[in-house]
């Protein structure tokens, strides 16, 4: 294994768009394979976690037992574990369910929609689905987080900036400019 | 039948490379023939219940966070049904050009993503190639000047979203009865300033997936592949139109099942089946039912449906594919990428045209008129055809709201391509890296966006697990890197 510092991604409950905002750093992602190795993430094909990892990227939240699974591995083997976007940061649109009984949710998409045609009326239940949890989790509620980085998504200079920061061990500090509220 | 039929499952998970959440079983009988594949979508969201009571000129900003990878289409095809709730079935020509500018830009992005950062591994490496190397990292390493042309020609895609949506990853350049900017000289001038190289890249990529598709066809042509009814928006003179168009849908021998049927009737039309094991419905043609009435879209239906593309080496590139099934519809499930390279060529050709026209620096930007209380909106999403379907109230609320995501669209083709690739491979019960491979390169074919799909996404893990007459496991393997 290369002596590079290795970088670990995942989308939880989110939409990939702030993996898409990665892949917006262009050219530069040229750069970033030659900085680091990428570990355990979709862009790649590795499935499980292969080494330490210095930097893990986590977006969306938590919307059922996987998604803990999955965070929790992040903090096992991540020495940073950054929040990216607002639905790792506070849940976001999918959070939007968390008003709403889980029941309610289902029935409009499995029973009432207006092209369903479900006879039995049987909601998908099989084992091989992982359960649904009572609400959308942010991150943080779950295990702890060192950074986040808000946006929907956050800009790519945005991440840029954060992972060329903690690659050379330097604070993190973005300017306004590339900061994203949305 | 006195005794039920013992069959044994396969099980896969997860598959990356894809974006969503998947698991594969393969279910087999006692002589270890495939019964059933089933691709299981295993996320949940519900957006079409959280949606309702929210503002409806919200909602096309809202939607396209159901999915990172194409959001343009989400947000216009909410927007498409939030200019008939407003009273603006025509929009201005400033406005509908510059959706399609957008709509466009999005194509040749999401085609580009697809192929380069995705499946070119596959081809580049094969499919029997260490999974460490196999994927866009290895591919920057190895043919370093592809992998740079695909990132540039996603580049452009999301510098032209930027460009007319504001910002390349959930924009807001549509609203209710148009858009809130047009395209300034110097946004227009920077476009134009890489669009020589975008087209040339443009013609290499098409070249590259023909000449990988025709070299390999012996092998590519039964992988996967399976007859079925195809079904996309086709413009009212038969030509490709990514934007708009009516429902037309064909058979696997290319006879109409239905032709330019005004979308606003698409319940007439398309239903669909629930099944207890996938958070994914399974959509059909309601004339034909469940059993017989599930189609293909995305790429390779919108080139089989379409009767010309309406620039000239896109539709030069269409004549070819055609030639290759002597004038028949392609029913390969592997053709997806030489019909989706066609599609980035064509987008290309149209992102030139437009940026050529003039009203794109138009400054009447929106209509308004008589207020409806219902609407259907529909596009061809770079995945295949989109419906979104909203009922809003005297308050301006969203009172009911349905979404038919493109990848929902070809859930019973990707389980049917992975039982064919099953019945392909699959020797006995042993899972081989071989068969692992070879039903990603399948799901991948159809550039399944599971996000969408579940309304959610995220890579998709491949678990495929082998299940006996008796519903127990007999073999299970999970991708290890």
């Amino acid at each position: 294994m290369s002596s590079k510092p290795r970088i670990a991604t995942c989308s939880l409950a989110g939409c990939f768009g702030c993996h898409m905002s990665i892949l917006d750093i262009d050219e530069r992602i040229l750069q970033l394979i030659e900085l680091v190795d990428f570990d355990k993430s979709p862009i790649d094909d590795l499935k499980h976690f292969t080494g330490r990892c210095a930097i893990g990227l986590v977006e969306g939240g938590c919307c059922n037992e996987e998604n803990v699974h999955v965070l929790q591995e992040f903090r096992r083997h991540c020495d940073i574990l950054v929040s990216v976007g607002e639905c790792a940061i506070c849940g976001g649109i999918p959070a939007m369910r968390n008003n709403i009984p889980l029941k309610e949710c289902m029935d409009e998409a499995y029973r009432n929609g207006p092209t369903v045609y479900n006879p039995s009326g049987v909601l998908p239940n099989d084992t091989a689905l992982p359960l649904v949890l009572d609400r959308v989790y942010p991150c943080h509620e779950v295990v702890k987080i060192d950074y986040h980085i808000q946006g929907c998504p956050p800009p790519a200079d945005a991440i840029w900036q954060t992972l060329v920061a903690l690659l050379n061990n330097r604070p993190v500090e973005l300017p306004y400019e590339v900061l994203k509220y949305d | 039948m006195s005794t039920s039929i013992r069959t044994q499952t396969i099980v896969i998970e997860p598959v990356t490379r894809v974006e969503g959440h998947g698991k594969v079983t393969i279910q087999v009988d006692e002589q270890r023939r495939v019964r059933q594949a089933r691709l299981h979508i295993v996320e949940f969201r519900g957006f079409e219940r959280f949606i309702q009571g929210r503002p409806f000129w919200e909602v096309p900003v809202l939607v396209q966070r159901l999915c990172g990878i194409c959001p343009v289409s989400h947000h216009l095809a909410a927007a498409k049904a939030m200019d008939l709730i407003v009273g603006a079935p025509h929009l201005t020509p400033t406005a509908e050009k510059m959706r399609r500018l957008m709509h466009y830009g999005q194509m040749l992005q999401s085609h580009a993503l697809h192929f380069f950062h995705l499946c070119s591994p596959d081809f580049l490496f094969g499919f029997d190639a260490d999974p460490a190397v196999r994927n866009i990292i290895g591919v920057a390493k190895r043919f370093p000047e592809l992998a740079v042309q695909g990132v540039m020609l996603r580049k452009y895609g999301q510098e032209v979203i930027k460009a007319t949506a504001g910002k390349k990853i959930h924009g807001t350049g549509a609203i209710p009865g148009g858009v809130n900017k047009n395209l300034s000289i110097a946004e227009r001038d920077a476009l134009l300033k890489d669009l020589d190289q975008i087209m040339t890249w443009s013609e290499g990529a098409l070249a590259l997936a023909r000449d990988i598709t025709l070299k390999h066809l012996d092998e590519l042509a039964g992988f996967g592949s399976f007859e079925s009814n195809h079904l996309s928006l086709v413009r009212g003179d038969g030509a490709m139109d990514f934007y708009h168009g009516n429902l037309c849908a064909i058979d696997a021998k290319g006879r109409p099942i239905f032709d330019q049927v005004d979308y606003q009737r698409y319940l007439d039309y398309i239903a669909e089946e629930v099944r207890p094991w996938s958070y994914m419905k399974f959509p059909f043609i309601r004339s034909l039912g469940p059993e017989t009435g599930w189609y293909r879209v995305g790429p390779l239906a919108r080139v089989n449906l379409c009767r010309f593309i309406p620039t000239p080496n896109a539709e030069t590139a269409r004549k070819e594919f055609f030639e290759a099934t002597g004038g028949r519809p392609n029913n390969m499930t592997m053709a997806y990428h030489w019909a989706r390279m066609i599609e980035l060529l064509h987008a290309a050709e149209v992102i030139r045209d437009l940026l050529h026209d003039p009203d794109l620096q138009g400054t009447d930007l929106v209509v308004r008129g008589e207020r409806r209380a219902e609407a259907v909106g529909l596009i061809e999403a770079p995945r295949g055809t989109l419906v979104h379907h909203y009922v809003v109230n005297e308050r301006d609320q969203v009172v009911r709201c349905n979404l038919i995501v493109s990848t929902t669209n070809n859930n019973t083709p990707m389980n049917r391509a992975v039982e064919r690739v099953a019945e392909q491979y699959l020797n006995g019960v042993e899972i081989t890296e071989g068969l692992l491979n070879r039903i990603e390169v399948a799901i991948r074919a159809y550039d399944p966006c599971l996000s969408c799909a579940t309304h959610a996404l995220g890579q998709m893990p491949l678990i495929v697990e082998i299940v006996g007459p008796d519903g127990a496991v007999l073999a299970r393997r999970t991708r290890d890197a």
